[in-house]
């Protein structure tokens, strides 16, 4: 399952690999690590969101191991897609690389394409895609669309959103 | 009876539908005080000029059997400097890059301390504030309903109707060929290129289409309401434009299994003005087809407002003028 966690990490060198060994060591595979670095707790701490892909029986383990290497763990939940969106991209879809398309938004670890239908009616004609979207939130489905906005423009596709978001 | 003298300048499509619209409401104006007399009507070639008022069913007449209206070779231009009448009727063709005569024919209008009410979306697209400061100065009152969704009410319903509320954007389709086209398509289940031909042999779409499927005659609608309902300064440089040709049937197609239609919807609001393809759900109220128009305003106190109806046509869009005369000079 997908575990998303907060945890702290004391502003001195050397703190990251301190948070990731035990991930490895529990053999959970990291997704996402966003570090804000520059929104220090009134700790002084620097917050730090994970998301991993691991075993439930695992998580407690390495709680348990994260805090004895002195990080603080604020909260675990388990990671879950509120939002989505559906979008139609025209283009040289399949010839452009739709994998690639896919993988730019899956490998941000708060968003990942769910769904795909494809229309190709012929060489050298305009195929069509309408792609499904997760995220975690409202703000994660705009950063994730701003990632296949740059993706669309790069790959000459046209992209179709939603009327309810901001294009 | 007040008595209203006016020109037509512009016999196309749209001033003969005024001028029909005219003989057809003449006994309604007449109840409301007010003796409507059109004392020239000019096209490309000439002029039929009148001081005691033109015989309008003639004029319609003569247009359809020589293909102008002319008996004199006079211009629009000289008519609006020359002959003495209150009201300056604007329907010469739109022209996004100068302005073209109807931009000459206003601003003339105005020197002369006449009233303009106009469908020419050109002018209000790139000269929209000196324009509307000049008649402002001059004492001239200035409407262009007509420019925004033809017989659509959006410019006075927003300013007027809904006067003190503040309104935080507008959305809508306001491209009459591109819904056709688009609703065409999906029900087809045919190309582009098809359906952009069957709807030029329905006079649907122009011979050169580019204005409307571009989004271009969208955004220039946008200018107009980015700049009459929200006080901006735009020009059409100030919009993101993203038009049709790219749309496949499949597309719309897997949109529509999905739950959407595609359509091209213009977006303004103080922050942004923006045209583009968008994925509106089957039951949105702005999902309309054919080729009309409809506008949804999202005002601060009465929530979302939306307004439909025929966004081209001749008398469709005569009757926008005729509203915007009758407000001028009911009021007065």
């Amino acid at each position: 399952m997908r575990v998303s966690m907060d945890i702290e990490l004391k502003d001195v060198p050397g703190q990251m690999l301190l948070a990731l060994q035990p991930l490895s060591e529990c053999r959970a595979n990291l997704i996402t690590v966003l570090h804000h670095h520059q929104k220090l707790t009134p700790r002084k701490t620097v917050p730090v969101q994970l998301v991993l892909e691991t075993r439930p029986e695992n998580i407690a383990a390495i709680k348990a191991r994260l805090e004895k290497n002195g990080i603080k763990v604020v909260r675990v939940g388990e990671h879950r897609f509120r939002e989505s969106i559906n979008v139609v991209l025209i283009g040289h879809v399949v010839h452009s690389g739709i994998q690639d398309t896919i993988d730019e938004i899956d490998k941000t670890g708060f968003a990942e394409v769910v769904d795909l239908t494809l229309s190709m009616p012929g060489i050298d004609m305009l195929s069509s895609a309408l792609i499904k979207i997760n995220a975690l939130g409202k703000e994660e489905i705009q950063k994730a669309l701003n990632i296949l906005k740059e993706v669309s423009a790069k790959k000459d596709l046209l992209m179709v959103l939603p009327i309810d978001v901001q294009a | 009876m007040k008595t209203v003298r006016c020109s037509i300048i512009g016999f196309g499509a749209i001033g003969q539908g005024v001028a029909e619209v005219l003989l057809m409401k003449k006994e309604y104006l007449e109840n409301i005080g007010l003796d409507v007399r059109v004392v020239a009507v000019v096209d490309s070639k000439g002029a039929t000029i009148s001081p005691d008022g033109v015989d309008l069913a003639d004029c319609l007449a003569r247009k359809k059997e020589k293909r102008t209206v002319a008996l004199e070779k006079i211009t629009g231009l000289e008519v609006i400097k020359s002959i003495d009448h209150e009201l300056v009727i604007e329907t010469t063709p739109t022209n996004i890059e100068t302005g073209g005569a109807g931009l000459l024919n206003m601003l003339a209008a105005f020197e002369m301390g006449r009233d303009v009410v106009t469908s020419n979306k050109g002018p209000l697209t790139l000269r929209y504030r000196e324009l509307v400061e000049t008649a402002k100065a001059a004492g001239s009152s200035f409407r262009f309903e007509a420019t925004v969704g033809g017989s659509m009410p959006v410019l006075n319903f927003a300013k007027e109707v809904l006067a003190g509320n503040n309104i935080r954007s507008v959305k809508g389709i306001l491209n009459g060929t591109c819904n056709y086209i688009l609703t065409r398509m999906l029900e087809e289940r045919a190309s582009y290129t098809d359906i952009l031909a069957e709807s030029m042999e329905l006079g649907i779409a122009e011979t050169d289409p580019t204005y409307d499927v571009e989004g271009i005659d969208s955004a220039c609608k946008l200018v107009i309401l980015a700049n009459a309902i929200f006080g901006l300064e735009a020009t059409y440089r100030d919009v993101d434009v993203t038009g049709i040709t790219k749309i496949t049937p499949e597309a719309l197609e897997m949109a529509y299994e999905n739950g959407h239609v595609i359509k091209l919807i213009g977006e303004v609001s103080r922050e942004r003005i923006h045209v583009a393809p968008r994925l509106v759900p089957i039951n949105h109220p702005l999902a309309v087809g054919g080729t009309l128009n409809v506008a949804s305003l999202d005002t601060e106190l009465a929530g979302e407002i939306t307004v439909t109806g025929k966004g081209a046509g001749s008398v469709e869009t005569a009757s926008a003028i005729l509203s915007d005369l009758v407000s001028i000079y009911r009021e007065q």
